[in-house]
C-alpha cells in the first residue's frame, strides 16, 4: 500500500483542524504518516495529539532550527523525509507558510507541486477552483512525489480513535536553511475569534462601515465567526490587512458569509465567492454582491446588524 | 539565548544590484478562460500584475534612500520579466516607474510552464546577472500559487525573506530585515544579501509613471532573450516540462442571486429566519 505523508500543525500546542482535514484525505490514497516538526522536548505531548483518523504511523522530527529558520528549516527537514520514504504523497494545508514549505520541497526533491486544492482523491488526483472559482481543474502530479497544498475546511475529519507508531528524533538543519533568521515572532490579531481560513463562519465589513466594526464584530461574537474585511476597510487602516479577504487577500470558504458594506468588487468576490450561503446587507440596491447574495437586504447596516445580532443571541440562548 | 544578526555569514556590498521579478498577467477584471488546460492569455487585455507594482516601488524607495539609481546614484534596477513576446509592455512599464533596464524571457517553448519551470528560468537570469538582491510580488493575480520567490531563493541557495510588510536594507554592511505578515502573525526576520524578498501590498504606495518616465522608458534597454541564449533546456520547461497535468477543467455553473429584501425596520428578523430555515444556527 502507498504512503502518504502529511505536515501536522498545531496552533498553541493544540492540532490544527485544517491538519485533521489532511489525515482525512491521505487516508484515501495509503497509509498516513503524519510527520511533525517540533521545538526540542515538545514532540510526545504534539504526537500524542495524533491518535485519530487512520495515521499508522507518527514522526516527530525536534529541532531548535525550526523556531529560527521558518520556511527553509521547515523545508529541509521534509525533504529529507520525503527523499528517504519516497511516499506517493505529501499534503500540506494551504496558508502562506504551508504553500512556501510546498514549493521548497518541491524544488529540492524533482517533484511537481499543486496548491489551494480542495479535495483530493484516491488516485492522487487534486480538484481546484480557479479564477476565483467560476473554474473547476481536476490535475494530478506527474514527476516525483505528488506535493499538494489543500485548503482548509474541505473535508469532515476522522476523528475515530487510532494507535499509530510513534518515532520522535532529533536533528538540526544545514547551513543553506539557516540564511534567514527569525527574530521575533507576535502571534496574529485575533480578538479569540476564530482564525479567518479555517472558519465555519465569517462575517466581513467594508467601506458601508465607516471604520466602524463594532456591529460587524458583535453579529460575529454572536455567530461564533471570524471578522474579515474588504480590500477598501484594510486599505483604510480600520482593520489589520492580515484579516483581508479577496483576491490580494485571503481566499475563505466557510458555510456562511455575512458581507456587510461590502458592494461586491470582483476582487473581493474573487475571495469569498466558494462560501457555501452567501449573506449581503448594502445600502445600494445595485451593489454588485447582491449578483451572489443568498440573501440581501438592501439597507443601513447599523440598523439591520444590531437586529440580526439580537435575533441570532435570542435563538441560541 | 539573544540571537544575533552578526552570527550570521558577512557580505559587503556598497552599489547594490537590484532585481525585480515582474509579470505579464491577464487583466483582473477581464474573463479569463482555459484552454486545452492552460489560461489563455490571449484573450483577455494584458497588464503589469497588480502586486509587481509593490515591488518595482520598493526596490525604488531603496536606492533612493541610499543615493539612487541611473544617473542619479551607483545602484541599479532591472526588471526582469518571462512570457510570451508582449511581456515587454509590462517591463516598461515597471520601467517607466523608474527601473534602469529590463530582461524579458520570451519563447514558444515557455507557454504552459509551472511554477517549478518559472523559478528555473527566473533563477537562471538571475545567476547569470550578478545581483545581490531579488525583489517579487507575492503572488501574481492570475495563478496565485504564492510560491515562486521562495522557490527562486532554494535555486539560488540565497536567504528568503517573504511576505514582506516592511523592508529594511543598508547596502554599506548588506544587512536586510523585514516584518513577515501573513496568517501565522507578524515575524522579524533578518539576514544578509543576496536574499529573494516578496513583497506585500501594505508595503508602500506604487507611483505612477510621470511623462518624463514615459519617455525616458521608450529609450532603456530591454533585453529580449530565449531559452537558447539563457542554455536552458527546452524540455525543462512549458507544458512538456511542467510536472503536473491539467487532465480537465469545467467552467462551474455562475451563482445566482437568491432572496433579496428592502430593510423597512424588519430585515434583520427576516435575514435571522433565513438563517434558521438555512440549520445555520
Amino acid at each position: 500500500m502507498s504512503e502518504v505523508v502529511i505536515l501536522a500543525q498545531f496552533v498553541d500546542g493544540k492540532i490544527a483542524k485544517a491538519s485533521l482535514e489532511l489525515i482525512a484525505f491521505g487516508a484515501r490514497a495509503g497509509s498516513v504518516t503524519a510527520l511533525v516538526l517540533a521545538e526540542v522536548g515538545a514532540g510526545p505531548a504534539l504526537a500524542g495529539q495524533l491518535n485519530v483518523g487512520s495515521v499508522s504511523e507518527v514522526l516527530v522530527l525536534e529541532s531548535a532550527d525550526f523556531a529560527k529558520h521558518g520556511v527553509a528549516a521547515a523545508a529541509e527537514a521534509i525533504a529529507s523525509v520525503v527523499s528517504e520514504k519516497k511516499p506517493a504523497a505529501l499534503l500540506i494545508s494551504s496558508s502562506a507558510f504551508g504553500k512556501e514549505v510546498a514549493g521548497c520541497v518541491a524544488v529540492s526533491t524533482d517533484s511537481g507541486i499543486i496548491t489551494d486544492a480542495v479535495d483530493f482523491s484516491a488516485e492522487l488526483r487534486a480538484t481546484q477552483l480557479v479564477f476565483g472559482g467560476s473554474t473547476t481543474v481536476h490535475s494530478r502530479i506527474t514527476h516525483g512525489c505528488s506535493i499538494i497544498t489543500l485548503r482548509p475546511n474541505s473535508i469532515a475529519p476522522d476523528m475515530a480513535p487510532a494507535t499509530p507508531q510513534i518515532s520522535i528524533k532529533q536533528m538540526s538543519v544545514g547551513d543553506l536553511a539557516k540564511l534567514a533568521l527569525t527574530v521575533s515572532t507576535q502571534p496574529p490579531v485575533t480578538g479569540g475569534r476564530p482564525d479567518l481560513t479555517e472558519a465555519q463562519y465569517i462575517v466581513s465589513g467594508g467601506r458601508g462601515t465607516n471604520g466602524d466594526f463594532g456591529p460587524v464584530e458583535a453579529l460575529a461574537d454572536a455567530l461564533g465567526a471570524a471578522v474579515g474585511a474588504s480590500r477598501a476597510a484594510t486599505d483604510a487602516g480600520w482593520y489589520p490587512h492580515s484579516l483581508q479577504v479577496g483576491q490580494t487577500g485571503k481566499t475563505v470558504s466557510p458555510q456562511l458569509y455575512v458581507a456587510c458594506g461590502i458592494s461586491g468588487a470582483i476582487q473581493h468576490r474573487a475571495g469569498m465567492q466558494t462560501s457555501k450561503t452567501i449573506v449581503a446587507i448594502n445600502k445600494d440596491p445595485d451593489a454588485p454582491i447582491f449578483e451572489l447574495a443568498d440573501f440581501g437586504v438592501v439597507g443601513d447596516l447599523f440598523a439591520v446588524l444590531p437586529q440580526v445580532t439580537d435575533g441570532v443571541r435570542a435563538r441560541k440562548s | 539565548m539573544p540571537l544575533l544578526v552578526s552570527d550570521l555569514p558577512t557580505s559587503n556590498i556598497c552599489n547594490v544590484n537590484i532585481a525585480v521579478c515582474v509579470k505579464q498577467v491577464p487583466d483582473s477584471w477581464a474573463e479569463k478562460k482555459m484552454v486545452a488546460g492552460v489560461l489563455d492569455r490571449e484573450s483577455a487585455e494584458a497588464v503589469l500584475n497588480d502586486l509587481d507594482e509593490y515591488a518595482v516601488e520598493e526596490a525604488l524607495r531603496i536606492v533612493e534612500a541610499h543615493g539612487g539609481n541611473g544617473d542619479a546614484g551607483p545602484h541599479k534596477i532591472t526588471v526582469i520579466s518571462m512570457g510570451p513576446s508582449r511581456a515587454t509592455d509590462a517591463a516598461r512599464k515597471a520601467l517607466s516607474m523608474g527601473a534602469d533596464s529590463a530582461i524579458v524571457v520570451t519563447d514558444g517553448a515557455l507557454a504552459g510552464s509551472d511554477a517549478i519551470a518559472t523559478s528555473r528560468v527566473l533563477a537562471k537570469v538571475i545567476t547569470d546577472g550578478n545581483f545581490d538582491l531579488v525583489i517579487c510580488g507575492t503572488e501574481s493575480t492570475d495563478a496565485r500559487m504564492s510560491v515562486v520567490p521562495a522557490m527562486i531563493a532554494q535555486r539560488l541557495n540565497w536567504a528568503s525573506l517573504t511576505f514582506a510588510g516592511s523592508l529594511v536594507v543598508a547596502p554599506d554592511t548588506g544587512d536586510i530585515s523585514i516584518t513577515r505578515v501573513t496568517e501565522s502573525g507578524v515575524d522579524l526576520i533578518k539576514a544578509k544579501l543576496p536574499a529573494v524578498v516578496s513583497v506585500i501590498e501594505k508595503i508602500n504606495e506604487p507611483r505612477y509613471p510621470s511623462f518624463k518616465g514615459i519617455m525616458a522608458a521608450k529609450k532603456k534597454v530591454m533585453d529580449v532573450r530565449d531559452l537558447a541564449s539563457l542554455s536552458l533546456d527546452a524540455n525543462t520547461v512549458g507544458i512538456v516540462g511542467a510536472w503536473s497535468v491539467v487532465e480537465d477543467a469545467v467552467a462551474r455553473p455562475a451563482r445566482s442571486a437568491g432572496i433579496k429584501v428592502v430593510d423597512e425596520g424588519n430585515a434583520g428578523n427576516a435575514l435571522v429566519e433565513f438563517l434558521v430555515e438555512k440549520k445555520l444556527i
